[in-house]
């Protein structure tokens, strides 16, 4: 394997590992105001997740410094031609960030309320808008001979990016029911699991039409053909198995096959563009490949050795950060205040 | 207004913002940890309250510090394409490294800190806050061996139109590096001290809990007054240093138009960039040598000199930087870094003397020292980025030619104004905030009783 290949690998897994931590504390954010009967409630949903949605966030900030590293023509295409939707995406994680931490600080009402709309906008609009980017990558993009994106706002905003748009939406709030369920007790958690079942059905359709019409909009199924083959099936096959696992009480299993539908989904995304890594729709000349949007040998090198050192550290220490917070959030703990 | 001016405002004004919090977050999380090291030694439930005082100010600013962060990441590749493309074999590096080896820590352990009070045994928790200050720190050496590269390229080789590794050693020990990375991050460290002193003589002033905040008093003095001069010391060396490798930045910096030798230095000037002179001038001769060689006699080569030769080198252009703002700019930090220094020693005298509590004056102008900490930050951010124009790595990218071809007019319009107001209403409410948590005094705190289980 070539480092280009490792390192397209690398990023895969920054953004597989991002989607998956992130994807349930967003999930977890867009839930909030619906499953909560009260203040209680809503200071249980955003504890769930306070130790760790900014360690999850680190992960998009480590697959952008990558892509920079590794991949400069990439990032400088993708970052300057998505200039709309990542200016969104930012102000979205911005305020989200403050409203968590800033929520509680002061007992006002119309304080917390903003608050919430931080967490519930500044949760949705990413959600949404990630889905419609990797979409949009995988439709291809008018890029031209200077690997510079051509076209305008509105050419992202297609009906089929929309859709991209509403599958991630759906399934981050999916893996962030489930996983709230895991971390909450009594009524709370009942409600949540309802919201799941009712959820699942959805969701799933949504899912199906993406990948269905993926065939027609996409370059993905080109080297995979008609019959999806193993990663795909195993993404499938995870999803079917969330409502089994819920139906028999197994929530902590039904996390893991959402988890599961969303590294595997990712996987048959970046596995099917690859070596390619922006097609381009004006020519197959345009398209930046791994190798044409690359650093150089000894730039990979360095920063191979880098992560192969530093990853392992990274999950360790953050699955301990999992392991001291695995209690659940119980009314109780709330403080009055 | 051009997509390259609006490109360079939008990078000055998220720039600028995201360095009002970083500085001080890079001194204050070293604070608390200093003070919950005390409260783990001595057992002193003071020191306890102090720590969750400001540590909780601490989390409000660091917030600021991790949101207005990912814009500077991401704005690299949104408005400046070409500059990535051109340097992301070497600028992207120390980029990743920061993620890798810093963020993750931070974030993975501030969550713990926050949360863990009453979950991780007491040298656990301690650890913590402990690593979420060396990362912080560790993020400043990375992405500052980012910036220097872009004041000196070293280690670089030019293939194929764009800068490709050669030598990561010397990228690791580039002189600029060695000078800007001390220099900046005691900078930061002053302004966490003049916070914690400043908060804390605030609380003296009005009387709340006085025994308390004493302490943490006389910790941000001695912190503060190395940290002063250690930073008067380290900007010496590298003004020095910019003295040969950057000589346009150091003329600008003395606004001195004509090569002297020996040269002279300037205390005050009214600089006409048009005219290429200066009206009202007061110089002391001989201090430009003395502080650029350390010798009375060497050449100190002026602007005009400059200019003729980059154009020799790099052909027709104006290569001089904006001279009248770098000057002033330069004259505000040196000043204000001095006014630091005084006020440290001030203040460690009359405690000497036993009459820190007492000396209403100096523990006003404490609290003034908090807001003139940014002021100065601020001035030498802009010396050091300005200073370096029109080139956006010196001597082999032009500002111009690094931004994205891609991106309209309108789309920098309306992202500028968006991310200036959104910035405008977090800094009201960060403010508010820290002064409305400033004013309560250290929280209630009882030995071994721990009430916030959770703190969302």
């Amino acid at each position: 394997m070539d480092l280009q290949t490792f390192w397209f690998i690398l990023i895969a897994v920054l953004f597989i590992g991002y989607f998956f931590l992130e994807g349930f504390d967003f999930g977890v954010g867009i839930l909030m105001p619906f499953v909560s009967r009260d203040e209680v409630d809503r200071r249980i949903c955003l504890n769930t997740i306070g130790p760790f949605w900014d360690a999850n966030e680190v992960w998009l900030i480590t697959a952008g410094g990558a892509m920079f590293a590794a991949f400069p023509h990439w990032y400088a295409t993708l970052f300057s031609g998505f200039y709309l939707p990542l200016f969104l995406i930012l102000i979205a994680l911005i305020v989200r960030a403050v409203g968590f931490e800033f929520r509680s600080k002061l007992k006002e009402k119309w304080w917390r309320k903003t608050a919430d709309h931080f967490v519930f906008w500044g949760s949705a609009v990413p959600a949404f808008l990630w889905g419609v980017a990797l979409t949009n990558i995988v439709i291809g993009l008018p890029i031209g001979s200077d690997m510079n994106f051509t076209g305008t706002l509105p050419a992202l905003l297609n009906p089929y990016a929309l859709l991209g748009g509403l599958a991630s939406l759906l399934m981050f709030t999916l893996h962030g029911s489930i996983f709230l369920s895991l971390r909450t007790t009594d009524e709370l958690k009942e409600r949540v699991e309802k919201v799941s079942r009712l959820m699942w059905l959805p969701a799933g359709l949504i899912l199906l039409a993406f990948a269905v019409l993926g065939y027609r909009h996409t370059v993905l199924f080109e080297e995979i053909g008609l019959v999806p083959g193993t990663l795909p099936m195993i993404a499938i096959v995870s999803f079917v198995a969330v409502i089994v696992f819920m139906q028999i009480n197994r929530y902590g299993w039904a996390f893991v096959a959402t988890g599961s539908t969303i590294i595997f989904g990712t996987v048959v995304v970046f596995q099917g563009m690859f070596p390619i890594v922006m097609p381009s729709s004006l020519s197959e000349e345009y398209h930046l490949t791994v190798y044409n949007a690359s650093s150089s040998d000894l730039t990979l090198t360095i920063m191979s050795v880098l992560a192969i050192i530093f990853v392992p550290i990274i999950l360790a220490y953050q699955g301990w950060s999992y392991w001291v917070f695995r209690q659940r959030v119980t009314r109780d703990a709330i403080p009055r205040s | 207004m051009e997509a390259l001016e609006l490109a360079r405002w939008q990078f000055g004004i998220t720039t600028v913002y995201h360095f009002i919090f970083v500085p001080l977050t890079l001194g204050l999380s070293v604070l608390v940890a200093i003070l919950q090291s005390f409260y783990y030694r001595t057992g002193d439930i003071h020191y306890k309250r102090l720590t969750k005082y400001f540590g909780k100010l601490f989390v409000i600013i660091f917030t600021l510090g991790i949101v207005t962060g990912i814009v500077q990441e991401f704005q690299f590749g949104m408005n400046w394409s070409e500059y990535s493309r051109f340097v992301g074999d070497i600028f992207g590096i120390p980029l990743a490294i920061e993620a890798l080896t810093a963020f993750f820590i931070e974030s993975t352990f501030l969550g713990l800190w926050i949360f863990g009070w009453t979950r991780l045994p007491k040298a656990v928790h301690l650890a913590c806050i402990w690593l979420v200050a060396i990362a912080s720190n560790l993020s400043a050496v990375w992405i500052l061996m980012a910036n220097s590269w872009m004041q000196v390229p070293v280690g670089y080789e030019l293939v194929e139109g764009r800068a490709e590794l050669a030598d990561f050693i010397a990228i690791l020990l580039n002189e600029r590096l060695l000078v800007q990375m001390p220099h900046t991050i005691l900078g930061g460290f002053i302004t966490g001290g003049m916070f914690v002193l400043g908060l804390s003589a605030w609380m003296i002033l009005r009387k709340k809990q006085p025994e308390i905040f004493l302490k943490s008093a006389k910790i941000a003095l001695v912190f503060t007054a190395v940290a002063s001069l250690l930073t008067a010391t380290t900007g010496h060396d590298q003004a020095q240093d910019t003295v040969q490798s950057q000589p346009m930045k150091m003329a600008a910096m003395e606004g001195l138009w004509e090569t002297e030798e020996p040269a002279s230095f300037s205390l005050f000037a009214i600089i006409d960039q048009e005219e290429r002179t200066s009206q009202r001038e007061l110089r002391v001769p001989y201090l430009l040598s003395v502080l650029s060689h350390n010798n009375l006699t060497s050449e100190v080569q002026g602007l005009n000199d400059l200019q003729a030769e980059m154009e020799e080198k790099h052909g027709p252009g104006d290569y001089m930087p904006p001279v009248a703002i770098i000057y002033w700019s330069f004259r505000v930090m040196v000043g204000l870094g001095m006014v630091f220094i005084i006020v440290a020693f001030w203040g460690l005298w009359l405690w000497w003397r036993g009459k820190l509590q007492e000396h209403y004056f100096f523990l006003k102008t404490s609290i003034v020292m908090i807001f003139l900490t940014f002021l100065a930050n601020t001035a030498g951010w802009i010396v050091a980025e300005m200073g370096r124009q029109p080139w956006v790595v010196y001597e082999l990218l032009l500002t111009a030619d690094g931004v994205s071809p891609s991106v309209f007019e309108s789309s920098i319009w309306l992202t500028m104004i968006g991310f200036t107001l959104v910035y405008g209403i977090l800094a009201v409410a960060a403010f508010y905030l820290v002064w409305y948590f400033g004013r309560q005094g250290a929280p209630e705190e009882e030995e071994g009783v721990e009430t916030n289980l959770h703190t969302y």
